[in-house]
């Protein structure tokens, strides 16, 4: 396959930067996105250019390190894939494709296609854990939890934090990831001893990283790779009102 | 700030506040589309115009009146800072994007339908509501009591062809706005569950088309019949 590529290049977090267009040939069919872009990058380094720096690290769907928008879509426009195990047989010969980093203001592009996450970490710093400050290991199957809820908080825990949510909502929101920590643990008894001052300390640090808020179009759902559903959101939201409304935090 | 103003000035707190007052406006709809129906009445307006009347002088809707324009601006205000926000969280937008893949076209663009309806209001309220309250308008006598004839200035309005456009777009609009809106505050209030969110979906459509039709038929019908 020949394809072009318009790729954002950006020397740093502080340099403007611009899609720069390269001619790519010889892509086998069965090369995944990311080891394209390897092809590309041997390229660049024989020609002696720099090559185009991109998040990627299991390359097997799990991680949650690589990103990409691209041709206008969160890791492309396959369904349930991240862009990792996106493969070229879904782009035809002489396609153009358009690869960008995620954009948001809480995503400092750091360089390239690398944007900088850490406010999802920071989020979960503020509540996204158990506590579980002493005594031996319990046994698991010693806390009796129905499928259903553990069908839910697994479904909400598969969330590998790649922020395509964030890249495809049109409003750089977090709400899905947030809300996938959330309701993963408040939907089990474990979590529920930090559940009120959880929700409420990372709904505070989402609006303090300057994320935008929810306007319920359903892009994060859509596009995200491991299929976290919008019902989380509504729980996050079900949760965040109990709280305040019921929590000893009055500051 | 204490916890309380904490609450409604996050995202999810000005969120809520646009759920509630949504909700709150498609109830205000309601009330106000089976008033009008009345103007279909074949008395020469006389039911209407006493039923104006009523909503004019009434003082629990007159207390409902001071409510109602609250709900209105804590809505548009509301949107406002969401939207400024919304905005700053992406300050340099992709240069290709396929949104339509995605996602639906009015629920990306309730702040531009918000605006054509706000922009519909002010006419509206201008041309009926304000000579209404504020006089301006020709008399009446029904059962030897005088009333203002609001239901003459309805028929003259719509007499008037791009008078019955902006009418007829802006419920177009104000339909979209709430075939999205409606289910979208009982997502925001958290109100979702496998047994009532698909009649909740479905009743939102119904209801978002029902009524907008409704409004929109009345133009219509003094323009043609009439």
């Amino acid at each position: 396959m020949d394809l072009t590529l318009k790729i954002w290049r950006q020397k740093d977090r502080n340099a403007a930067g611009q899609l720069v267009t390269y001619p790519l040939k010889g892509i086998s069919p069965d090369m995944s996105f990311l080891e394209m872009l390897d092809v590309l990058n041997e390229d660049l380094l024989v020609r002696g250019e720099e090559p185009v720096a991109f998040d990627h690290d299991c390359r097997e769907g799990i991680c949650g390190m690589c990103s990409l928008f691209i041709n206008g879509r969160a890791h492309g426009p396959e369904r349930g894939t991240t862009t990792c195990q996106l493969h070229m047989r879904h782009f035809k010969d002489g396609d153009t494709i358009t690869i960008e980093p995620w954009r948001a203001a809480a995503f400092p592009v750091h360089k390239d296609l690398v944007v900088d996450r850490s406010a999802f970490d920071r989020i979960q710093q503020a509540g996204g854990y158990v506590s579980v400050n002493t005594g031996g290991v319990p046994d698991a199957n010693a806390i009796p939890i129905p499928k259903t809820i553990a069908d839910k908080a697994f479904d909400a825990a598969t969330c590998i934090q790649c922020g395509a949510c964030v890249a495809a909502c049109k409003n750089a929101s977090a709400m899905l990831f947030v809300s996938a920590k959330v309701s993963q643990l408040a939907l089990l008894p474990q979590g529920k001893v930090e559940r009120k001052t959880r929700v409420e300390n990372m709904v505070a640090q989402m609006d303090v990283e300057g994320f935008g808020a929810c306007s319920n179009t359903g892009a994060c759902a859509a596009e995200c790779p491991v299929g976290i559903s919008l019902d989380n959101i509504a729980m996050m939201n079900r949760e965040y009102l109990g709280a305040k409304a019921s929590s000893e935090n009055v500051a | 700030m204490n916890w309380f103003t904490k609450t409604f000035s996050s995202t999810i707190g000005r969120k809520i506040i646009m759920s509630v007052t949504g909700l709150f406006l498609c109830s205000f709809l309601v009330v106000h589309l089976v008033g009008n129906l009345q103007l279909f009445n074949a008395d020469n307006g006389e039911s209407f115009n006493v039923y104006s009347h009523f909503m004019a002088t009434n003082p629990v809707i007159r207390v409902m009146e001071i409510v109602l324009v609250l709900g209105f601006l804590f809505h548009i205000y509301d949107a406002f800072v969401l939207t400024r926000r919304n905005k700053t969280a992406r300050p340099v937008d992709y240069a290709e994007q396929h949104p339509q893949e995605n996602s639906t076209w009015s629920s990306r663009n309730m702040g531009l339908l918000g605006t054509i309806i706000l922009v519909f209001l002010i006419i509206h309220l201008w041309n009926f509501f304000v000579p209404a309250r504020f006089g301006g308008l020709e008399g009446v006598v029904i059962d030897e009591v005088d009333y203002d004839n609001l239901y003459l200035r309805v028929v003259q309005s719509f007499q008037i062809w791009w008078y019955v456009a902006i009418y007829v777009i802006s419920m177009v609009a104000l339909a979209y706005h709430l075939i999205h809106g409606f289910q979208s505050a009982f997502q925001s209030l958290g109100l979702t569950h496998k047994k009532y969110t698909p009649f909740i979906k479905t009743f939102g459509y119904a209801f978002s088309v029902i009524v907008c039709l409704g409004f929109a038929i009345i133009p219509l019908y003094f323009f043609f019949f009439a």
